[in-house]
């Protein structure tokens, strides 16, 4: 065991004074003075329409009213991440309910409001399709008649002439073999509905485009370089480069993805080229941030596995039809990221995996914590569990038996990197008691408990680099200039810890803070749950060419030999003599004095860059053999002991247990964090959250009152977080992503325990008490006529 | 416009209000506290939370005007003169996220503690479910609450 200072250490949060303090600034904080200008956007009352007229004649009779924007001042302006497929402002016509139509500028934000109300635009109805099935059949309305003509990615491919934005195919061995050889096939389908990010901070960007041609902007952000880079190739027709776009990110509260990419903040940018001089805001209520940001896509799957009776899995068929949304710029990655790795933590040999992005005429999808994990291993572990049972197999046992290990191959396979998935099930199975049954004292209730296991690699272009400036200040306290972005989960924090470790530093006497792109060296965007991995690589080599520099000036001055050198306690130390000791606020800023007088060194700046060298997007197109589109897996499990009441289907979680293996825990505190948070967060889309559309694709509940957050009230009796560490070759100390993974069991599990309990399997979520009661009471029904 | 006056974390301030203006607005744009946050500008987040005359209320909700005369204390306030106890516990024990929610709580927890300075876990769930918080999953929030109520109880700063 390494005998490390900082990493491994439950240190306190670098931001947590400034955050409980109040001292924390917020992109809505931020003043800009008595010229600031209030932006309020009109959003589409319809799903799929043409626009026939805008007029917003009585709008800019509104006191204070200054413009009116639409489309007609950006024509044609294209924009997204991974497809060219976005608009500024919907152009001809309107693709989903809330979709930007024009927006209002005024001096204050109550009369930029009235007169967006006063605006009127007139609608021409168009055909509309609201569900991807739908939306695939031969006949359905197209939503992008020009697909075929829209900028990509090369790892997409797009159908003209279909709603199928993306198909990620893959194919390894020979399923028709695999099922052949199977002695029990199971073919069920499993639906999970979208969701929302609420975030509890809404979206927020300010725009300024100043009179010698600056434009910069403000944002809630998780990807401050990926922003300027979209916001420049966006007003590229304005003549705008990147040179002239800065981005600055303060504290941001939450994203879970939502914040990732480029949605409203387009708004925000755009806007400012046409009010030279003064900054805009976009301010977006809660209601516009469920409507018009991205939402979780939907998914309907059919799933197929095929196992010998001794439990081994032979074949497995996964078909994924998304619900991506009328914009697929981002959700398509979602697509494809899951199209890799649907084959879930488990070692088959056949496997055929058919993974279809669908438009359809609601809001955007994109990235959600989980990145559509969630999605597919509701239906992968319920699935695992109802095998289990028919085959008379322990359902743990069963995923022991087909478990992924290092070395196995991935559907497209690449290598298994190493995992602790078998230590996490051991672990979660004697947590939880698994095999041993519980009753409740109250005879109404009855006790279940479910498992599931779950994997996530980040999703990623396969050149998504990080890099690190690190500065001395005078007194050996460092500044660490990253723009990867604090989103809740600790990343600053743990920044510090690593440069402190190389160091010698405590990580209190350091600073990291949110990013400015002007200054802070490129991040690709924090997403993924790679930024630890990934930036904590660029960080730690800053921090070694730093400590390198040190050593060169030691050795330089004081005729040591650099290999005796070491860092400690703010010092420099001698493995050869004991006596020596060289306090770095003597000379990271000023030099060292030689005997001559004159002074040698300067200012130590560190300086590191991490890109996957490894990794490659270039596959067959048809089968996904060929590259390494994923740098590695976090994997683990979880189990939970669920109570329910028979009669309403409320449930009450008596324990829940979840394990994971981050490879190495930098900060175990910050993992437990994550751990909590993002258990709750997966529980809440299984109970709690139900997205309501009407016929006409409108939201039904687009607040907290109606789209029900879990609150102190329903956690749950008992959480037990457990750290595994394998560690990650290529990864700071070992590390490895653990954000979005403590979600991903949470339905499966919940479901599992649910059939455990009443033995009726749902199949479609939420997992509502209504809907819990209602499947028990006519299974009752059921066995009450069958005598 | 009518000119009110607040007792805001101890100093008497004068301003202007207009008859629709709400609290919430006026403490951010007219006084310049930043703390109190706007998560849903309709009562279901509490992230805009703050004690008027030593009661928590959600200033989305309450008109700027109907305060006049009142005592307003925030988050600014109960740190002024050195983070409370609680405020310590929450660092210590990394109880925020993102940090978004941490105002509102603070002052739910605060109201709370200085009601019943050795709450029950009962208790401490009851304060703290009008405020909505997406990141932790409430557990190192309700476990600092505890913390500062058995360790500092009467006696500590809250
Ligand atoms: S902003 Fe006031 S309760 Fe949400
Ligand atoms: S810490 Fe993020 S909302 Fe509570």
């Amino acid at each position: 065991m390494e005998n490390y200072r900082n990493i491994g250490k439950p240190e306190v949060r670098i931001d947590g004074r400034e955050k409980v303090s109040g001292a924390a600034i917020y992109t809505a904080d931020l003043d800009f003075g008595p010229n600031l200008l209030h932006a309020h956007v009109v959003g589409s009352t319809e799903a799929s329409a043409e626009i026939v007229s805008i007029d917003f004649e009585e709008a800019l009779k509104v006191d204070g009213v200054l413009h009116v924007f639409t489309a007609r001042d950006f024509p044609n302006y294209q924009f997204g991440l991974y497809m060219k497929d976005r608009y500024i402002f919907a152009q001809d016509k309107v693709r989903f309910h809330g979709e930007q139509v024009a927006a209002v500028v005024a001096r204050c934000p109550k009369a930029a409001k009235k007169a967006a109300e006063l605006v009127k635009v007139t609608y021409k109805k168009l055909p509309q399709v609201l569900d991807q099935m739908e939306a695939l059949k031969e006949d359905a309305v197209l939503i992008h008649p020009d697909l075929e003509n829209y900028e990509h990615v090369p790892w997409f491919f797009p159908k003209a002439k279909t709603n199928i934005a993306h198909w990620r195919k893959v194919r390894k061995g020979n399923t028709e073999q695999g099922f052949a050889q199977a002695d029990f096939i199971l073919e069920d389908s499993y639906h999970v509905p979208r969701y929302a990010h609420c975030a509890i901070e809404p979206h927020c960007a300010i725009g300024k485009f100043d009179l010698s041609g600056r434009l910069t902007v403000w944002a809630t952000s998780q990807s401050p370089h990926t922003q300027r880079h979209i916001f420049a190739e966006a007003l590229a027709p304005l003549g705008i480069t990147h040179h002239d776009v800065r981005v600055i990110a303060p504290h941001v509260g939450g994203g879970f993805g939502g914040k990732a990419g480029v949605t409203m903040e387009i708004l925000a940018a755009a806007l400012a080229t046409k009010c030279k001089g003064d900054p805009v805001k976009v301010q977006w209520s809660r209601e516009q941030d469920f409507y018009n940001t991205y939402q979780r896509l939907g998914v309907v799957t059919n799933l197929k596995i095929g196992v010998k009776n001794n439990g081994k899995i032979t074949a497995l068929h996964h078909r994924i039809n998304w619900d991506a949304g009328a914009y697929v710029e981002y959700g398509a990655n979602v697509v494809n990221a899951v199209g890799l790795s649907a084959i879930g933590p488990y070692n088959i040999d056949n496997v055929s995996i058919d993974s279809v992005c669908i438009y359809t005429n609601l809001p955007p999808g994109g990235a959600y914590r989980g990145f559509g994990y969630s999605e597919f291993l509701f239906g992968l572990e319920s699935h695992i569990t109802r095998i289990a049972k028919h085959l008379g197999i322990d359902e743990v046992e069963m995923r022991k038996i087909n478990g992924i290990k290092e070395g196995d191959t991935t559907a497209y396979s690449a290598r298994m990197n190493p995992s602790g998935l078998h230590e996490a099930i051991e672990k979660v199975a004697n947590e939880i008691e698994w095999g041993k049954k519980e009753t409740s004292k109250d005879p109404n209730k009855v006790i279940g408990k479910g498992f599931s296991l779950f994997w996530k690699a980040p999703a990623m272009p396969p050149n998504a680099s990080s890099s690190a400036f690190i500065k001395f200040n005078e007194d050996a306290s460092l500044n660490i200039l990253v723009s990867g972005m604090d989103i809740g989960q600790g990343y600053l924090t743990v920044m510090a810890q690593i440069a402190g470790e190389i160091l010698g530093i405590p990580t209190h006497k350091i600073r990291t803070e949110n990013p400015d792109t002007d200054r802070n060296p490129y991040e690709w965007q924090t997403v993924a749950s790679h930024i630890t991995w990934s930036c904590g690589n660029a960080v730690k080599k800053a921090a070694i060419d730093a400590r390198e520099q040190i050593f060169d000036l030691v050795e330089r001055t004081h005729h040591l030999h650099r290999e005796t050198l070491y860092l400690e306690d703010e010092k420099v130390k001698c493995t050869q003599s004991a006596s020596f000791e060289l306090p770095l606020s003597d000379f990271v800023i000023n030099g060292i004095q030689v005997e001559d007088g004159t002074f040698k060194g300067g200012p130590i700046i560190g300086r590191g860059v991490f890109m996957p060298e490894f990794s490659s997007t270039n596959a067959d197109p048809e089968t996904s053999q060929g590259g390494h589109p994923n740098v590695h897996y976090t994997v683990g499990a979880g189990a939970i002991t669920l109570e329910i009441d028979k009669e309403t289907g409320k449930m009450r979680i008596l324990k829940v247990v979840e394990a994971v293996d981050v490879g190495k825990a930098l900060n175990p505190s910050l993992v437990e964090g994550q751990l909590t948070g993002g258990l709750m967060q997966g529980l809440a889309t299984v109970m709690f959250e139900d997205m309501r559309y009407d016929a006409n694709g409108r939201l039904l509940n687009p607040n907290f009152t109606d789209y029900k957050l879990p609150t102190a009230k329903d956690i749950p009796d008992e959480v037990i977080p457990i750290i595994i560490e394998v560690p990650q070759p290529d990864g700071p100390f070992g590390a490895r992503g653990v954000g979005e993974h403590t979600m991903l069991p949470a339905a499966p599990m919940v479901a599992n325990a649910v059939e455990d309990a009443l033995g009726v399997r749902i199949r479609e979520m939420p997992i509502t008490a209504e809907k819990i009661a209602l499947a028990y009471k006519a299974k009752m029904e059921q066995s009450s006529k069958d005598g | 416009m009518k000119k009110i006056t607040y007792v805001i974390n101890g100093e008497a301030r004068h301003l202007h209000v207009e008859p629709n203006d709400v609290l919430l607005d006026v403490l951010r744009d007219k006084l310049g506290l930043k703390s109190p946050k706007c998560g849903c500008d309709r009562g279901d987040c509490g992230a805009c939370a703050v004690l008027l005359d030593g009661k928590s209320v959600r200033s989305c909700l309450i008109l700027a005007i109907e305060c006049d005369g009142m005592a307003i204390e925030t988050v600014e306030g109960i740190g002024q003169d050195g983070l409370s106890a609680l405020q310590e516990k929450f660092i210590a024990l990394n109880s925020f996220q993102c940090g978004f929610c941490a105002p509102g709580v603070t002052i739910s927890a605060t109201e709370l503690l200085r009601n019943n300075p050795r709450p029950t876990l009962d208790d401490v769930k009851e304060a703290l479910s009008g405020n909505l918080c997406r990141c932790t999953g409430y557990t190192p929030i309700i476990e600092a609450v505890l913390q500062a109520g058995n360790e500092g109880g009467e006696h500590g700063k809250l």
